[in-house]
């Protein structure tokens, strides 16, 4: 579109254009900023949209952008498949989606590489040129299946356990080794189609068989790295071109997708190597859980209405289970019920309740809870001490005992919700069996705790009916 | 070299900003941020739009199309999902409007 210029812009232009870009990397900087405060984030985001806008349109005035059917047929293809899908996707498929864009945006990444790479001689790169495009290509095409494997376990098109072969670790060792190899290879010769073509089917191979293995409960932390690892590819990519605006932003995202794996594993006492490497299952009790002689105590929806209604502090503890019944707004319903009654309720999010970090605060969010309501693990433990009544619903490894008392657990370390200090829980579960890591949680037999039995909507739905008829 | 030399401390400059921005955000906007973050790495929109416009190649004009596709999925589906979970974080003295 450069031609559209007056003449005395064209001289300037490519300094014209590397000005937006600083300009957009203002708004990226300063929109993730404002995403870190409930209060600033939803404009944060639209920044980050606008710089994206002037990225765009001011690369358009680009002198080596010529022709314009590819760029307006991709570009009215993909927003409309990115519209679609942002509107359609429930809040629960939160995680899958956020797995099969980040997908894209690693593949979009690889094949930017491949593109460049082919469209120029191979005598116009240098040594650096070279060994970025192999890096871009590995990680974009890594970050593209592995992501594509994520959303498929979550959607449960996979399944959610560990798959895995004998000695798959070592397999997945060697071929990243191989890949890298392959990267120094096409470094030293980049004309050979052999060694090109290995290193892109090794990396596409990677990112399968790296995160099939890994078990449902981790896929929050692999989430998390693949979105850092779209960031580096879109960086590699921008090394490749020489762009700034790329490099930079992609920096930024590969900071930020590892800050929050960081957060992750610590919330959940695992260290990166551990998910990557080794399953959950695989540190199972082999004695299994003893139920035999412990007893618990069962308790209705009348009797749970009445010890919340007459509390004075009720902290509420979602888990996943919650989402699956698709009770948050059931849930809420009880909430405003008790708010009526003048019964303070807090809302205890531990940091890996759902299946991405923070998904627990969204599902909360759409059923229209207050954001300040929410207290994070650090925030709420304190308070547990005096609190009267905690509804636990659809949790239940991130409030088990075990994690501090037992060293032989293998949730053992894993920081949890201290709600064996309040006054009373009040368990909301199908029935007694073990949660997701397949232990069974000494909470349950407290003699400060109740069972609550059934599905968490059609419970919540009683105990909301429970309450109104206590007048 | 030198042009290397000079995107390497920009990639690791821009890497410390991206530590600093983000170990501050609490955990209640960690999926926004997450998904917001992911929007972004689409960036890599503005290097397909230089390959798929490119005079070079028709070969590589199409690669680039479909990593236009690829990333303008990732671009507007992100930030539009993002928009759409941070409009419902609300405070309660709004909620009780």
């Amino acid at each position: 579109m450069s031609h559209f210029l007056p003449e005395f812009l064209q001289d300037v232009l490519p300094n014209i254009i590397q000005i937006f870009y600083l300009v957009a990397t203002g708004f990226f900087i300063i929109g993730i900023k404002r995403l870190g405060s409930p209060a600033t984030a939803r404009s944060g985001n639209q920044m980050a949209s606008l710089g994206m806008l002037i990225g765009v349109v001011v690369t358009l005035f680009d002198r080596e952008i010529i022709a314009f059917e590819f760029i307006i047929a991709g570009l009215v293809v993909g927003a409309a498949i990115g519209i679609f899908a942002a509107k359609k996707v429930q809040m629960t498929a939160m995680p899958e989606m956020v797995a099969i864009f980040n997908g894209f945006g690693g593949g979009a990444s690889a094949l930017v590489a491949w593109g460049e790479f082919s469209r120029l001689s191979p005598a116009l790169f240098d040594t650096q040129s070279l060994a970025t495009t192999g890096l871009s290509i590995l990680v974009g095409s890594i970050t593209f299946t592995g992501s594509f494997i994520a959303f498929g376990k979550l959607k449960g098109f996979i399944g959610g356990g560990r798959i895995a072969l004998p000695g798959q670790n070592i397999i997945n060792l060697l071929l990243t080794a191989a890949a890298l190899g392959m990267v120094g290879w096409f470094t030293v010769d980049p004309e050979h189609q052999v060694v090109f073509w290995t290193l892109f089917g090794l990396a596409l191979l990677i990112g399968v068989l790296t995160v099939l293995p890994i078990g449902g409960a981790d896929m929050p932390v692999v989430i998390s790295l693949l979105n850092s690892y779209s960031g580096i590819a879109a960086s590699m990519a921008g090394f490749v071109l020489g762009n700034n605006l790329l490099i930079i932003s992609g920096a930024l995202v590969g900071a930020a997708g590892l800050i929050l794996t960081n957060i992750m594993c610590k919330a959940m006492n695992r260290t990166l190597v551990n998910v990557l490497f080794g399953a959950f299952g695989g540190l199972e009790d082999s004695t299994g859980p003893d139920t035999g002689d412990k007893t618990y105590q069962q308790t209705f929806a009348d009797d749970v209405a009445i010890q919340c209604a007459y509390a004075s502090k009720v902290v509420i503890v979602p888990g996943y289970g919650l989402a699956v019944a698709q009770a948050q707004h059931t849930l809420k319903e009880v909430a405003n019920i008790l708010e009526e009654r003048n019964v303070t309720v807090k809302y205890g999010i531990h940091p890996v309740a759902g299946r991405m970090p923070g998904h627990m605060n969204v599902l909360l969010a759409e059923a229209d809870v207050p954001y300040d309501q929410l207290y994070d693990m650090d925030e709420i433990n304190p308070d547990f001490k005096s609190t009267d009544v905690v509804l636990i619903i659809g949790a239940n490894d991130v409030v088990n005992p075990a994690a501090k008392t037992s060293p032989g657990s293998p949730i053992y370390g894993m920081p949890i919700l201290n709600v064996d200090e309040a006054k009373r829980t009040i368990v909301f579960k199908r029935s007694m069996s073990p949660g997701y890591a397949g232990i069974d949680n000494d909470l349950f037999y407290s003699d400060k705790n109740q069972m609550f039995f059934g599905d968490a909507k059609k419970s919540l739905q009683e105990l909301a009916t429970a309450l109104k008829e206590l007048d | 070299m030198e042009a290397f030399i000079f995107n390497l401390f920009i990639f690791v400059l821009a890497s410390f900003v991206g530590f600093e921005l983000i170990s501050k955000v609490p955990p209640t906007l960690h999926t926004p941020l997450m998904s917001g973050a992911n929007a972004i790495s689409g960036i890599t929109l503005i290097g397909a739009l230089i390959i798929a416009g490119g005079p070079d190649s028709l070969y590589a004009q199409w690669i680039g199309f479909a990593a236009i596709i690829f990333a303008t999925i990732n671009v507007v589906g992100g930030f539009m999902v993002t928009d759409r979970m941070l409009e419902m974080f609300k405070k309660k003295e709004e909620d009780k409007q």
